[in-house]
């Protein structure tokens, strides 16, 4: 996911927010991790928005993608530069209504803003995890939420909604915890990743590990592999956009010259643009947490790990109801794969609606204000919201 | 509501469980859910009535119905509805047997080509007849069917598909108000409502 949070066009925002923090899993009691690695004590970083009903049944999850973060929407300060990454989405009125909904949204385990990762301090020997760290998975991340919502003493899910790697956590929430999960809006996400995918990601991995200043992610405290990130940025970035929107936005246009410079600085705009998402992502993100998240999302695969073989099995455990959303441009998890999901629900008798969008924006669409997508959320959970209603 | 689909939705028993083939909007799919608390489902390809449609808070798949109808299992729903498609449908003969697989009834609407007003259009003109229900030329029309009641009750006969209602409506285009044509209905009627069942 690309950085879009931008201010509300009118103003419109859920004001000050603070994260908080949840710690469990203390030693030695730790998370036995998919991979059979344990995994303690970990801390989540978490935010809410707008407030829990009496009856604490107007949850909304919301969850970020590989380079986002708990902070969906509003501000940290007064003078904050940018609102949170989704605060087109998250606001007062918004397509997922804080005025009625009682939103909550944390930053995933391996990342870097303040939940437990290969950048915080391994309790066994005082010093930071770096490669140490175990490498987990889509489901590990889903089982460390679980303890979050325990924690706040919720039992119920109303809407799970999340986009990218994050439309893998609302299914695997809703196909891990089916009693609590009411309804799942993954929106231009996947079941599994292709072989053109997890190909795109292993580059981006590669480009990471060949900096010489990655050293085996031993570089805390060090110069860190800079390069390597700015370049796997780059790639990632490449694969959010479209053909399109990119032609678009630069064409050929020069940087600087009306003529070639015939040399291998920056000619094309292009080339300036990716520059400058790289470098901007390095003062942001760590690097060895890119390593991580990638590599939990490639080895998700619902069908193999939750349904023996068939999607449609695995579908069969949830009785949720489902709103998924994919956007015609996105290459990177192309509507057949939100189309292949949909294909699954229906065969194993779920409430499912689905809409691609129209849209020459790419796999970035979802973070993008979108009034489409907007009327889509709104007012789906809106239903959501009244079917449960009736049944409580 | 389109009188059409009131006539549908009398068909219709409550509580049932139906889908409807493009749904548009999902004007009957909403009716249906407020009046006889059915739990409806709608297949529509175009995007911008998909979205009304899940807005106003109605489950909506977008898609092609020749597609989209593969996926249910066989009696998923007590009621398929075919609402003025049949005409535009490439292989009607697939989307109702399809329609009477996955459901243990059809409902299918159509516009009738035996209109009096098409009859003698095409007698004095010696012109593709252009009505309000079908009010395209030949070369722009995506109706690209053209059917009449005695020619749907013999393809039913044909397929071996049971007849349960039929009822022949004379409302126009997108009227609310409308007769049921009980005489000479094969000059009169300029829509066709059909209630299907496997025989």
């Amino acid at each position: 996911m690309s950085e879009y949070g931008e201010h509300d066009r009118n103003g419109i925002s859920v004001g000050i927010v603070q994260k908080q923090f949840f710690t469990f899993a203390e030693p030695p009691e730790e998370l036995i991790l998919e991979s059979g690695a344990k995994l303690g004590p970990i801390t989540l970083a978490y935010e809410t928005y707008g407030s829990l009903n009496e009856r604490k049944d107007n949850v909304v999850m919301v969850f970020h993608a590989l380079s986002g973060n708990s902070h969906a929407a509003g501000y940290y300060s007064e003078n904050d530069e940018k609102p949170g990454w989704w605060d087109n989405m998250v606001g007062p009125g918004k397509g997922i209504d804080t005025g009625k909904y009682f939103v909550i949204c944390s930053n995933i385990i391996g990342s870097c803003y303040g939940s437990t990762g290969p950048s915080s301090i391994n309790p066994k020997n005082d010093r930071l995890y770096a490669l140490d760290f175990p490498l987990f998975t889509i489901s590990d991340i889903v089982r460390t939420q679980k303890a979050l919502i325990d924690h706040l003493g919720i039992k119920k899910l109303l809407c799970l909604v999340g986009g990218s790697i994050g439309g893998m956590q609302a299914i695997e929430w809703a196909v891990t915890y089916p009693e609590m999960v009411e309804s799942v809006i993954p929106i231009a996400s996947t079941c599994k990743r292709s072989a053109l995918s997890i190909g795109l990601s292993e580059a981006q991995r590669q480009a990471i590990m060949a900096d010489p200043n990655w050293k085996q992610g031993n570089y805390y405290g060090q110069d860190p592999p800079e390069k390597g990130l700015a370049l796997a940025r780059m790639i990632g970035h490449i694969s959010y956009l479209s053909e399109d929107s990119m032609q678009r936005k630069f064409g050929r246009r020069l940087q600087d010259n009306n003529a070639f410079k015939y040399d291998f600085s920056t000619d094309f705009e292009v080339e300036n643009y990716l520059h400058y998402q790289g470098k901007k992502f390095v003062d942001r993100f760590d690097a060895n947490s890119y390593l991580y998240i990638t590599k939990a999302s490639d080895y998700y695969d619902l069908e193999e790990q939750k349904g023996k073989g068939s999607l449609t099995k695995a579908f069969a455990r949830t009785s949720a109801k489902y709103l998924v959303i994919s956007f015609s441009s996105d290459w990177l998890y192309p509507t057949t794969q939100s189309k292949e999901m949909v294909r699954a629900m229906k065969k194993a008798g779920l409430d499912v609606s689905f809409c691609e969008i129209e849209t020459d924006f790419g796999h970035d669409s979802f973070l993008l204000a979108h009034d489409q997508l907007t009327k889509l959320i709104s007012g789906f959970i809106n239903r959501i919201k009244h079917s449960y209603a009736g049944k409580s | 509501m389109r009188f059409d689909l009131q006539i549908i939705a009398s068909f219709v028993e409550e509580k049932s469980r139906m889908l409807d083939l493009g749904c548009g909007q999902g004007n009957l799919l909403e009716f249906l859910k407020l009046n006889k608390q059915v739990e409806g489902y709608g297949i529509e390809i175009d995007e911008d009535k998909v979205i009304a449609g899940i807005e106003r808070g109605l489950p909506i798949l977008r898609g092609d119905i020749n597609e989209e109808t593969q996926d249910y299992a066989d009696n998923t729903f007590d009621y398929v509805i075919l609402s003025q498609t049949l005409q535009q449908v490439y292989n009607p003969e697939n989307i109702i047997k399809e329609m009477l697989r996955i459901g243990k009834k059809g409902i299918v609407s159509f516009p009738c080509f035996n209109h009096v007003s098409i009859k003698l259009q095409l007698l004095f003109t010696s012109k593709a007849p252009v009505t309000e229900e079908l009010p395209y030329e030949w070369y722009d029309s995506p109706n690209i069917r053209v059917v009449t009641l005695k020619d749907f009750r013999i393809f039913c006969a044909k397929h071996k598909i049971k007849i349960l209602k039929e009822l022949a409506i004379s409302s126009h285009h997108k009227e609310t108000t409308g007769k049921i044509v009980r005489f000479f209905p094969n000059w009169l009627a300029r829509y066709g409502i059909f209630l299907l069942s496997r025989s």
